[in-house]
Protein backbone atom coordinates (compact mmCIF):
# COMPACT_ATOMS: atom_id res chain seq x y z
CA UNK A 1 0.00 0.00 0.00
CA UNK A 2 1.03 3.58 -0.90
CA UNK A 3 2.43 5.68 2.44
CA UNK A 4 -0.12 8.72 0.81
CA UNK A 5 -3.65 6.95 0.29
CA UNK A 6 -3.86 6.33 4.70
CA UNK A 7 -2.06 10.07 5.17
CA UNK A 8 -4.46 11.39 2.55
CA UNK A 9 -7.63 9.51 3.98
CA UNK A 10 -6.23 11.15 7.24
CA UNK A 11 -6.25 14.58 6.54
CA UNK A 12 -9.45 14.63 4.72
CA UNK A 13 -11.41 12.96 7.78
CA UNK A 14 -9.38 15.80 10.23
CA UNK A 15 -10.89 18.49 7.51
CA UNK A 16 -14.14 17.67 7.63
CA UNK A 17 -13.64 17.00 11.64
CA UNK A 18 -12.26 20.80 11.58
CA UNK A 19 -14.57 22.33 9.15
CA UNK A 20 -17.38 23.24 11.37
CA UNK A 21 -15.19 24.77 14.02
CA UNK A 22 -13.49 26.64 11.54
CA UNK A 23 -16.24 27.96 9.92
CA UNK A 24 -18.04 28.81 13.10
CA UNK A 25 -14.85 31.03 14.12
CA UNK A 26 -14.55 32.81 11.27
CA UNK A 27 -18.53 33.96 11.42
CA UNK A 28 -17.84 35.33 14.50
CA UNK A 29 -15.97 38.04 13.26
CA UNK A 30 -18.69 38.61 9.87
CA UNK A 31 -20.16 41.91 10.18
CA UNK A 32 -23.31 40.48 8.26
CA UNK A 33 -26.21 39.93 10.23
CA UNK A 34 -27.67 37.27 7.59
CA UNK A 35 -24.66 34.98 8.52
CA UNK A 36 -24.33 33.30 5.09
CA UNK A 37 -22.53 36.13 3.74
CA UNK A 38 -19.18 37.74 4.52
CA UNK A 39 -19.69 41.18 5.53
CA UNK A 40 -16.20 42.09 6.48
CA UNK A 41 -14.12 42.09 9.94
CA UNK A 42 -16.10 42.94 12.95
CA UNK A 43 -15.87 42.79 16.88
CA UNK A 44 -20.12 43.39 16.99
CA UNK A 45 -21.13 40.39 17.91
CA UNK A 46 -18.56 39.78 20.77
CA UNK A 47 -19.93 42.94 21.80
CA UNK A 48 -23.33 42.37 21.81
CA UNK A 49 -22.30 39.14 23.71
CA UNK A 50 -21.23 40.95 26.44
CA UNK A 51 -23.58 43.68 26.34
CA UNK A 52 -26.51 41.15 27.25
CA UNK A 53 -26.33 41.16 30.97
CA UNK A 54 -28.63 37.69 31.04
CA UNK A 55 -25.46 36.24 29.20
CA UNK A 56 -22.89 37.32 31.55
CA UNK A 57 -24.63 36.34 34.29
CA UNK A 58 -25.16 32.77 32.57
CA UNK A 59 -21.22 32.63 32.08
CA UNK A 60 -20.74 33.75 35.15
CA UNK A 61 -22.93 31.15 37.25
CA UNK A 62 -21.49 28.45 34.31
CA UNK A 63 -17.94 29.53 35.15
CA UNK A 64 -18.87 29.01 39.22
CA UNK A 65 -20.45 25.62 38.75
CA UNK A 66 -17.88 24.68 36.78
CA UNK A 67 -15.37 25.48 39.37
CA UNK A 68 -16.88 24.16 42.31
CA UNK A 69 -18.14 21.22 40.63
CA UNK A 70 -14.51 20.31 39.50
CA UNK A 71 -13.15 21.22 43.23
CA UNK A 72 -15.34 18.90 44.87
CA UNK A 73 -15.41 15.95 42.62
CA UNK A 74 -11.79 16.25 42.29
CA UNK A 75 -11.47 16.27 46.14
CA UNK A 76 -14.58 12.97 47.06
CA UNK A 77 -12.80 11.14 43.34
CA UNK A 78 -9.52 11.22 44.71
CA UNK A 79 -10.58 9.73 47.99
CA UNK A 80 -12.70 7.58 46.51
CA UNK A 81 -9.34 6.34 44.17
CA UNK A 82 -6.94 6.15 47.43
CA UNK A 83 -9.62 4.18 49.03
CA UNK A 84 -9.96 1.43 46.11
CA UNK A 85 -6.08 1.09 45.73
CA UNK A 86 -4.90 1.21 49.42
CA UNK A 87 -8.23 -0.77 51.23
CA UNK A 88 -9.40 -3.98 51.16
CA UNK A 89 -13.12 -3.55 52.13
CA UNK A 90 -16.32 -5.29 51.76
CA UNK A 91 -18.22 -4.02 48.41
CA UNK A 92 -15.49 -3.32 46.73
CA UNK A 93 -17.01 -4.29 43.60
CA UNK A 94 -19.90 -2.77 44.00
CA UNK A 95 -18.38 0.51 44.48
CA UNK A 96 -16.24 0.03 41.00
CA UNK A 97 -19.55 -0.91 39.18
CA UNK A 98 -21.60 1.75 40.31
CA UNK A 99 -18.97 3.92 39.02
CA UNK A 100 -18.27 2.39 35.72
CA UNK A 101 -22.40 2.42 35.26
CA UNK A 102 -22.23 6.11 35.97
CA UNK A 103 -19.67 6.77 33.36
CA UNK A 104 -21.26 4.19 30.59
CA UNK A 105 -24.98 4.62 31.06
CA UNK A 106 -26.72 7.48 28.40
CA UNK A 107 -26.38 10.40 29.46
CA UNK A 108 -30.30 11.04 29.67
CA UNK A 109 -30.51 7.85 32.18
CA UNK A 110 -28.16 9.65 34.61
CA UNK A 111 -29.85 12.85 34.20
CA UNK A 112 -34.10 11.48 34.47
CA UNK A 113 -33.11 9.37 37.80
CA UNK A 114 -31.24 12.50 39.70
CA UNK A 115 -34.25 14.75 38.63
CA UNK A 116 -36.92 12.29 40.16
CA UNK A 117 -34.50 12.07 43.28
CA UNK A 118 -34.49 16.16 43.70
CA UNK A 119 -37.90 16.42 43.03
CA UNK A 120 -39.09 13.40 45.50
CA UNK A 121 -36.45 14.66 47.90
CA UNK A 122 -37.96 18.43 47.56
CA UNK A 123 -35.11 19.85 47.06
CA UNK A 124 -35.67 22.97 44.76
CA UNK A 125 -33.91 23.20 41.48
CA UNK A 126 -31.18 25.29 41.06
CA UNK A 127 -27.20 25.69 42.01
CA UNK A 128 -27.19 23.20 44.50
CA UNK A 129 -28.93 20.71 42.74
CA UNK A 130 -26.87 21.24 39.18
CA UNK A 131 -23.59 20.82 41.50
CA UNK A 132 -24.83 17.59 42.78
CA UNK A 133 -25.00 16.43 39.31
CA UNK A 134 -22.04 17.59 37.89
CA UNK A 135 -20.56 16.26 40.70
CA UNK A 136 -21.66 12.67 40.36
CA UNK A 137 -20.94 12.26 36.27
CA UNK A 138 -17.29 14.04 36.39
CA UNK A 139 -16.56 11.61 39.52
CA UNK A 140 -15.52 8.27 37.60
CA UNK A 141 -13.49 10.65 35.54
CA UNK A 142 -11.22 11.74 38.27
CA UNK A 143 -11.19 8.55 39.85
CA UNK A 144 -9.92 6.80 36.43
CA UNK A 145 -7.09 9.65 35.98
CA UNK A 146 -6.07 9.28 39.96
CA UNK A 147 -5.97 5.48 39.72
CA UNK A 148 -3.47 5.55 36.88
CA UNK A 149 -1.36 7.64 38.35
CA UNK A 150 -1.41 4.90 41.35
CA UNK A 151 -1.20 1.87 39.66
CA UNK A 152 2.10 3.06 39.02
CA UNK A 153 3.51 3.93 42.02
CA UNK A 154 6.44 2.51 44.47
CA UNK A 155 4.34 0.36 47.56
CA UNK A 156 7.12 0.72 49.57
CA UNK A 157 6.85 4.55 50.27
CA UNK A 158 3.93 4.52 52.19
CA UNK A 159 4.78 1.55 54.30
CA UNK A 160 7.98 3.48 55.07
CA UNK A 161 5.76 6.40 55.95
CA UNK A 162 3.87 3.55 58.06
CA UNK A 163 7.14 2.69 59.87
CA UNK A 164 8.41 6.44 60.95
CA UNK A 165 4.90 6.50 62.95
CA UNK A 166 2.79 8.49 60.40
CA UNK A 167 -0.87 7.64 60.79
CA UNK A 168 -2.97 7.16 57.75
CA UNK A 169 -3.78 10.39 57.98
CA UNK A 170 -0.34 11.55 57.98
CA UNK A 171 0.64 9.36 55.40
CA UNK A 172 -1.92 10.55 52.51
CA UNK A 173 -0.76 13.98 52.80
CA UNK A 174 2.63 14.02 53.45
CA UNK A 175 3.29 10.95 50.50
CA UNK A 176 0.29 10.22 48.80
CA UNK A 177 -1.03 14.14 47.74
CA UNK A 178 2.55 14.41 46.39
CA UNK A 179 2.76 11.97 44.25
CA UNK A 180 -0.75 12.28 42.87
CA UNK A 181 -0.97 16.15 42.57
CA UNK A 182 -0.64 15.66 38.84
CA UNK A 183 -3.38 13.39 38.30
CA UNK A 184 -5.63 15.32 40.84
CA UNK A 185 -4.76 18.68 38.38
CA UNK A 186 -5.71 16.54 34.96
CA UNK A 187 -8.89 15.40 36.89
CA UNK A 188 -9.89 18.82 37.99
CA UNK A 189 -9.49 20.16 34.43
CA UNK A 190 -11.29 17.61 33.22
CA UNK A 191 -14.09 17.99 35.49
CA UNK A 192 -14.00 21.63 34.86
CA UNK A 193 -14.53 20.76 31.37
CA UNK A 194 -17.21 18.35 31.55
CA UNK A 195 -19.48 20.57 33.63
CA UNK A 196 -18.77 23.46 31.13
CA UNK A 197 -20.18 21.52 28.09
CA UNK A 198 -22.69 19.48 29.80
CA UNK A 199 -25.87 20.03 28.33
CA UNK A 200 -28.31 16.87 28.86
CA UNK A 201 -28.04 16.46 32.21
CA UNK A 202 -28.15 20.26 33.02
CA UNK A 203 -31.51 20.44 31.02
CA UNK A 204 -33.24 18.07 33.71
CA UNK A 205 -31.65 19.54 36.65
CA UNK A 206 -31.56 23.22 36.51
CA UNK A 207 -34.01 25.89 37.30
CA UNK A 208 -35.15 29.04 36.58
CA UNK A 209 -32.82 30.44 39.88
CA UNK A 210 -29.97 29.92 38.23
CA UNK A 211 -29.18 29.87 34.40
CA UNK A 212 -26.35 28.28 32.76
CA UNK A 213 -24.49 28.96 29.79
CA UNK A 214 -25.39 25.45 27.40
CA UNK A 215 -29.07 25.99 28.34
CA UNK A 216 -28.55 29.90 27.14
CA UNK A 217 -27.15 28.69 24.16
CA UNK A 218 -30.03 25.88 23.59
CA UNK A 219 -32.37 27.93 23.39
CA UNK A 220 -30.93 30.47 21.05
CA UNK A 221 -30.08 27.62 18.72
CA UNK A 222 -33.34 26.23 18.26
CA UNK A 223 -34.98 29.00 16.65
CA UNK A 224 -32.86 30.09 13.70
CA UNK A 225 -29.16 31.34 13.50
CA UNK A 226 -27.92 33.26 15.95
CA UNK A 227 -24.56 35.20 15.34
CA UNK A 228 -23.81 36.18 18.97
CA UNK A 229 -23.70 32.20 19.48
CA UNK A 230 -20.58 31.98 16.94
CA UNK A 231 -18.92 34.24 19.11
CA UNK A 232 -19.67 32.94 22.40
CA UNK A 233 -18.75 29.35 20.70
CA UNK A 234 -15.46 30.79 19.74
CA UNK A 235 -14.80 32.07 23.29
CA UNK A 236 -15.60 28.26 24.49
CA UNK A 237 -13.43 26.98 22.00
CA UNK A 238 -10.15 28.85 23.20
CA UNK A 239 -11.05 28.37 26.49
CA UNK A 240 -11.58 24.57 26.37
CA UNK A 241 -8.53 24.37 24.22
CA UNK A 242 -5.87 26.50 26.93
CA UNK A 243 -7.59 23.60 29.50
CA UNK A 244 -6.97 21.14 27.49
CA UNK A 245 -3.23 21.94 26.46
CA UNK A 246 -2.33 22.78 30.29
CA UNK A 247 -3.47 19.21 31.39
CA UNK A 248 -1.70 17.61 28.95
CA UNK A 249 1.41 19.91 29.83
CA UNK A 250 0.66 18.66 33.80
CA UNK A 251 0.70 15.21 32.46
CA UNK A 252 3.74 15.03 30.39
CA UNK A 253 6.01 17.01 32.58
CA UNK A 254 4.92 14.29 35.62
CA UNK A 255 6.55 11.90 33.57
CA UNK A 256 10.23 12.85 33.31
CA UNK B 1 -8.33 -6.75 61.10
CA UNK B 2 -8.00 -3.03 63.31
CA UNK B 3 -11.36 -1.62 64.46
CA UNK B 4 -13.10 1.31 62.80
CA UNK B 5 -12.50 3.60 65.57
CA UNK B 6 -8.52 3.07 65.20
CA UNK B 7 -8.68 3.85 61.08
CA UNK B 8 -11.09 6.73 61.49
CA UNK B 9 -9.71 7.94 58.22
CA UNK B 10 -10.76 4.99 56.26
CA UNK B 11 -13.54 4.45 57.80
CA UNK B 12 -14.71 8.80 57.21
CA UNK B 13 -13.46 7.99 53.43
CA UNK B 14 -15.97 4.98 52.75
CA UNK B 15 -18.80 6.48 54.42
CA UNK B 16 -18.24 9.48 52.28
CA UNK B 17 -18.02 7.84 49.18
CA UNK B 18 -20.25 5.59 49.85
CA UNK B 19 -23.14 7.56 50.73
CA UNK B 20 -22.67 10.10 47.81
CA UNK B 21 -22.92 6.76 45.45
CA UNK B 22 -26.00 5.66 47.48
CA UNK B 23 -27.70 8.72 47.70
CA UNK B 24 -27.01 9.83 43.98
CA UNK B 25 -26.15 6.73 41.70
CA UNK B 26 -28.07 3.69 43.34
CA UNK B 27 -31.06 5.34 44.86
CA UNK B 28 -31.96 7.80 41.87
CA UNK B 29 -31.60 4.53 39.47
CA UNK B 30 -34.21 2.42 41.67
CA UNK B 31 -36.37 5.53 41.72
CA UNK B 32 -36.28 5.13 37.85
CA UNK B 33 -37.11 1.67 37.76
CA UNK B 34 -39.89 2.08 40.37
CA UNK B 35 -41.51 4.60 38.45
CA UNK B 36 -41.49 2.57 35.63
CA UNK B 37 -43.80 0.39 37.03
CA UNK B 38 -46.54 3.23 39.06
CA UNK B 39 -49.42 4.73 37.26
CA UNK B 40 -49.08 8.32 35.97
CA UNK B 41 -50.34 10.79 38.48
CA UNK B 42 -50.68 14.76 37.44
CA UNK B 43 -49.41 16.20 41.12
CA UNK B 44 -47.09 14.11 42.68
CA UNK B 45 -46.11 12.81 38.78
CA UNK B 46 -45.96 8.82 40.29
CA UNK B 47 -48.67 7.27 42.45
CA UNK B 48 -50.00 3.62 43.22
CA UNK B 49 -51.11 1.43 42.14
CA UNK B 50 -48.00 -0.68 40.57
CA UNK B 51 -48.85 -1.40 36.79
CA UNK B 52 -47.19 -2.50 33.56
CA UNK B 53 -48.76 0.32 31.29
CA UNK B 54 -46.09 2.21 30.63
CA UNK B 55 -44.22 -0.96 29.02
CA UNK B 56 -47.34 -1.86 27.74
CA UNK B 57 -47.51 2.02 26.11
CA UNK B 58 -43.91 1.41 24.23
CA UNK B 59 -45.60 -1.30 22.12
CA UNK B 60 -48.06 1.53 20.88
CA UNK B 61 -47.47 1.69 17.19
CA UNK B 62 -46.82 5.61 17.41
CA UNK B 63 -44.35 5.06 19.56
CA UNK B 64 -42.84 2.40 18.37
CA UNK B 65 -42.13 4.04 14.73
CA UNK B 66 -40.54 6.69 16.45
CA UNK B 67 -38.50 4.08 18.62
CA UNK B 68 -37.39 2.07 15.81
CA UNK B 69 -36.43 5.40 13.47
CA UNK B 70 -34.38 5.94 16.59
CA UNK B 71 -32.61 2.51 16.56
CA UNK B 72 -32.67 3.34 12.29
CA UNK B 73 -30.78 6.57 12.45
CA UNK B 74 -28.69 5.18 15.35
CA UNK B 75 -27.50 2.37 13.57
CA UNK B 76 -26.69 4.16 10.54
CA UNK B 77 -24.61 6.70 12.64
CA UNK B 78 -22.80 3.83 14.13
CA UNK B 79 -21.84 2.09 10.83
CA UNK B 80 -20.72 5.42 9.20
CA UNK B 81 -18.61 6.32 11.94
CA UNK B 82 -17.59 2.37 11.64
CA UNK B 83 -16.73 2.83 7.97
CA UNK B 84 -14.94 6.09 8.60
CA UNK B 85 -13.31 4.80 11.86
CA UNK B 86 -11.73 1.71 10.85
CA UNK B 87 -10.03 2.78 8.33
CA UNK B 88 -8.84 5.85 10.20
CA UNK B 89 -7.81 4.37 13.22
CA UNK B 90 -5.71 1.91 10.97
CA UNK B 91 -4.14 4.77 9.11
CA UNK B 92 -3.76 6.49 12.32
CA UNK B 93 -1.90 3.49 13.90
CA UNK B 94 0.76 3.20 11.32
CA UNK B 95 1.90 7.03 11.20
CA UNK B 96 5.20 7.65 13.10
CA UNK B 97 4.58 7.25 16.91
CA UNK B 98 5.57 11.12 17.51
CA UNK B 99 3.31 12.52 15.39
CA UNK B 100 0.41 9.71 16.61
CA UNK B 101 0.24 11.88 20.06
CA UNK B 102 -0.17 14.85 17.74
CA UNK B 103 -2.90 13.77 15.85
CA UNK B 104 -4.97 11.77 18.90
CA UNK B 105 -4.74 14.82 20.44
CA UNK B 106 -6.35 16.90 17.58
CA UNK B 107 -8.95 14.45 17.59
CA UNK B 108 -9.94 14.84 21.24
CA UNK B 109 -9.72 18.84 21.10
CA UNK B 110 -13.72 18.48 19.20
CA UNK B 111 -14.55 16.30 22.03
CA UNK B 112 -13.59 18.80 25.03
CA UNK B 113 -15.51 21.77 23.32
CA UNK B 114 -19.32 22.29 23.59
CA UNK B 115 -21.19 19.67 21.56
CA UNK B 116 -24.06 21.95 21.32
CA UNK B 117 -21.98 24.81 19.78
CA UNK B 118 -20.30 22.29 16.94
CA UNK B 119 -24.07 21.02 16.41
CA UNK B 120 -24.65 24.71 15.98
CA UNK B 121 -21.67 24.91 13.58
CA UNK B 122 -22.96 22.04 11.42
CA UNK B 123 -26.57 23.61 10.72
CA UNK B 124 -24.59 27.09 9.43
CA UNK B 125 -22.90 25.05 6.85
CA UNK B 126 -26.04 22.57 6.46
CA UNK B 127 -28.55 25.83 6.05
CA UNK B 128 -30.86 25.60 2.89
CA UNK B 129 -28.70 29.50 2.34
CA UNK B 130 -25.72 27.72 3.90
CA UNK B 131 -22.19 27.16 2.36
CA UNK B 132 -22.32 23.80 1.08
CA UNK B 133 -25.35 24.76 -0.80
CA UNK B 134 -23.92 27.83 -1.81
CA UNK B 135 -20.73 26.26 -2.29
CA UNK B 136 -22.26 23.73 -5.07
CA UNK B 137 -24.29 26.43 -6.58
CA UNK B 138 -20.88 27.96 -7.25
CA UNK B 139 -19.35 25.32 -8.56
CA UNK B 140 -22.30 23.98 -11.21
CA UNK B 141 -23.27 20.93 -9.08
CA UNK B 142 -26.62 22.12 -8.64
CA UNK B 143 -28.98 24.29 -10.05
CA UNK B 144 -31.47 24.72 -7.17
CA UNK B 145 -30.42 24.96 -3.17
CA UNK B 146 -30.73 21.69 -1.87
CA UNK B 147 -32.89 21.27 1.68
CA UNK B 148 -29.87 19.82 3.82
CA UNK B 149 -31.70 20.76 6.87
CA UNK B 150 -34.54 19.38 9.13
CA UNK B 151 -33.77 15.72 7.31
CA UNK B 152 -33.03 12.38 8.79
CA UNK B 153 -29.20 12.87 6.96
CA UNK B 154 -28.75 16.26 8.95
CA UNK B 155 -29.25 14.39 12.04
CA UNK B 156 -26.98 11.81 11.39
CA UNK B 157 -24.30 13.71 10.18
CA UNK B 158 -24.81 15.80 13.24
CA UNK B 159 -24.20 12.31 15.47
CA UNK B 160 -21.82 10.87 13.09
CA UNK B 161 -19.94 14.48 13.62
CA UNK B 162 -20.57 14.21 17.53
CA UNK B 163 -19.73 10.44 17.98
CA UNK B 164 -16.65 9.42 15.89
CA UNK B 165 -14.10 10.44 17.74
CA UNK B 166 -15.64 7.32 20.63
CA UNK B 167 -15.49 4.84 17.29
CA UNK B 168 -11.83 6.12 16.40
CA UNK B 169 -10.57 5.71 20.08
CA UNK B 170 -10.89 2.18 20.78
CA UNK B 171 -10.37 1.11 17.26
CA UNK B 172 -7.04 2.94 17.43
CA UNK B 173 -5.85 1.54 20.78
CA UNK B 174 -6.50 -2.26 19.37
CA UNK B 175 -4.86 -1.40 15.84
CA UNK B 176 -2.16 -0.07 18.18
CA UNK B 177 -1.58 -3.61 20.00
CA UNK B 178 -1.89 -5.27 16.47
CA UNK B 179 1.32 -6.94 16.39
CA UNK B 180 3.36 -6.72 13.52
CA UNK B 181 4.63 -10.82 13.18
CA UNK B 182 0.46 -11.99 12.97
CA UNK B 183 0.26 -10.15 9.53
CA UNK B 184 3.99 -11.00 8.27
CA UNK B 185 2.90 -14.96 9.90
CA UNK B 186 0.01 -15.18 8.32
CA UNK B 187 1.47 -13.88 4.58
CA UNK B 188 4.36 -16.36 5.30
CA UNK B 189 1.71 -18.89 5.61
CA UNK B 190 0.44 -17.94 2.00
CA UNK B 191 -2.48 -16.09 2.97
CA UNK B 192 -3.06 -13.06 0.95
CA UNK B 193 -4.33 -9.56 1.97
CA UNK B 194 -8.18 -10.52 2.00
CA UNK B 195 -8.03 -13.83 3.82
CA UNK B 196 -5.56 -12.09 6.30
CA UNK B 197 -7.55 -9.19 6.51
CA UNK B 198 -10.84 -11.81 7.18
CA UNK B 199 -9.05 -13.98 9.96
CA UNK B 200 -6.57 -12.28 11.46
CA UNK B 201 -7.28 -8.26 11.53
CA UNK B 202 -10.67 -8.65 11.78
CA UNK B 203 -11.36 -10.76 14.59
CA UNK B 204 -8.14 -9.26 16.68
CA UNK B 205 -10.25 -5.71 16.47
CA UNK B 206 -13.21 -7.05 17.04
CA UNK B 207 -13.01 -5.89 20.92
CA UNK B 208 -12.11 -2.38 19.62
CA UNK B 209 -15.20 -2.09 17.28
CA UNK B 210 -17.63 -3.47 20.02
CA UNK B 211 -16.25 -1.32 22.17
CA UNK B 212 -17.03 1.38 19.31
CA UNK B 213 -20.36 0.65 18.55
CA UNK B 214 -20.88 0.75 22.10
CA UNK B 215 -19.92 3.92 22.78
CA UNK B 216 -21.20 5.33 19.69
CA UNK B 217 -24.48 3.31 19.48
CA UNK B 218 -26.56 4.14 23.32
CA UNK B 219 -25.82 8.22 22.87
CA UNK B 220 -26.94 8.18 19.39
CA UNK B 221 -30.41 6.95 20.66
CA UNK B 222 -29.95 9.53 23.50
CA UNK B 223 -28.50 13.41 22.08
CA UNK B 224 -31.84 14.92 21.96
CA UNK B 225 -30.52 18.33 21.19
CA UNK B 226 -28.85 17.00 17.60
CA UNK B 227 -32.80 16.70 16.17
CA UNK B 228 -33.60 19.46 18.00
CA UNK B 229 -31.51 21.89 15.94
CA UNK B 230 -30.77 19.99 12.64
CA UNK B 231 -33.61 17.25 12.48
CA UNK B 232 -37.05 19.06 13.17
CA UNK B 233 -39.85 17.96 14.67
CA UNK B 234 -40.26 14.00 12.14
CA UNK B 235 -36.74 12.92 13.34
CA UNK B 236 -37.03 12.62 17.21
CA UNK B 237 -34.54 10.29 18.93
CA UNK B 238 -35.59 7.88 21.81
CA UNK B 239 -34.16 10.40 23.91
CA UNK B 240 -36.43 13.43 22.73
CA UNK B 241 -39.25 10.64 23.59
CA UNK B 242 -37.82 10.79 27.07
CA UNK B 243 -37.33 14.40 27.29
CA UNK B 244 -40.69 15.02 26.50
CA UNK B 245 -42.74 12.42 28.76
CA UNK B 246 -40.18 14.04 32.20
CA UNK B 247 -40.23 17.77 31.24
CA UNK B 248 -43.82 18.46 29.07
CA UNK B 249 -46.07 15.72 29.00
CA UNK B 250 -44.63 14.91 32.54
CA UNK B 251 -45.63 10.90 32.23
CA UNK B 252 -42.63 9.30 34.41
CA UNK B 253 -43.38 6.11 33.83
CA UNK B 254 -43.70 5.76 30.47
CA UNK B 255 -40.35 8.50 30.64
CA UNK B 256 -39.07 5.76 32.90
CA UNK B 257 -39.79 2.27 30.97
CA UNK B 258 -38.18 4.18 27.61
CA UNK B 259 -35.28 5.12 29.88
CA UNK B 260 -35.00 1.28 31.22
CA UNK B 261 -34.91 -0.13 27.41
CA UNK B 262 -31.79 2.25 26.73
CA UNK B 263 -30.35 0.83 30.12
CA UNK B 264 -31.22 -3.06 28.70
CA UNK B 265 -29.36 -2.14 25.19
CA UNK B 266 -26.38 -1.00 26.91
CA UNK B 267 -26.24 -3.97 29.16
CA UNK B 268 -26.60 -6.07 26.45
CA UNK B 269 -24.02 -4.63 24.12
CA UNK B 270 -21.23 -4.42 27.70
CA UNK B 271 -22.00 -8.23 27.93
CA UNK B 272 -21.32 -9.09 23.69
CA UNK B 273 -18.12 -7.02 24.65
CA UNK B 274 -17.03 -8.79 27.41
CA UNK B 275 -17.82 -12.14 25.80
CA UNK B 276 -15.56 -10.83 22.58
CA UNK B 277 -12.40 -10.13 24.50
CA UNK B 278 -12.79 -13.62 26.38
CA UNK B 279 -13.10 -15.41 23.30
CA UNK B 280 -10.25 -13.58 22.23
CA UNK B 281 -8.33 -14.61 25.27
CA UNK B 282 -9.53 -17.95 25.07
CA UNK B 283 -7.67 -18.63 21.67
CA UNK B 284 -4.53 -17.71 22.96
CA UNK B 285 -4.07 -14.38 21.26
Amino acid sequence: MSRWLPRGYLAIVYGLLYAPIIVLVVFSFNDSRTGYEWGGLSWRWYESLFNNRAMVEAMWNSLWLALSAATVSTLIGALTALALHRYRFRGKKVLNGMLFVVMMSPEIVLAISLLALFLLVGLQLGYVSLLLAHVTFCLPFVVITVMARLSGFDERLPEAARDLGANDFTMTRTVLIPVIMPALLAGWLLGFTLSLDDVVVSTFVSGPSYEILPLRIYSMVRVGLKPEVNALGTLLLVFSLVMLMLSQWILTRSKQ
Amino acid sequence: MRSALQQPFKTAVLVLVWGWLLFLVFTPNLLVVGASVMTRDPGSFIALPFSLDAYRQLLNPLYLEVFLHSLYMAAMTTLCCLLIGYPFAWALSKVPKQRQMLLIFLLIVPFWTNSLVRTYALKLILATNGLLNNALLGLGVIEEPVRLLYTEGAVIIGLVYLLLPFMILPLYSVFDDLREDYLRASHDLGAGRWPTFIHVIVPLTLPGVLAGIMLVLLPAMGLFFVPDILGGSRNLLVGNVIKNQFLDARNWPFGAAASILLTLAMAFLMFAHKLSKKRLGEDGV
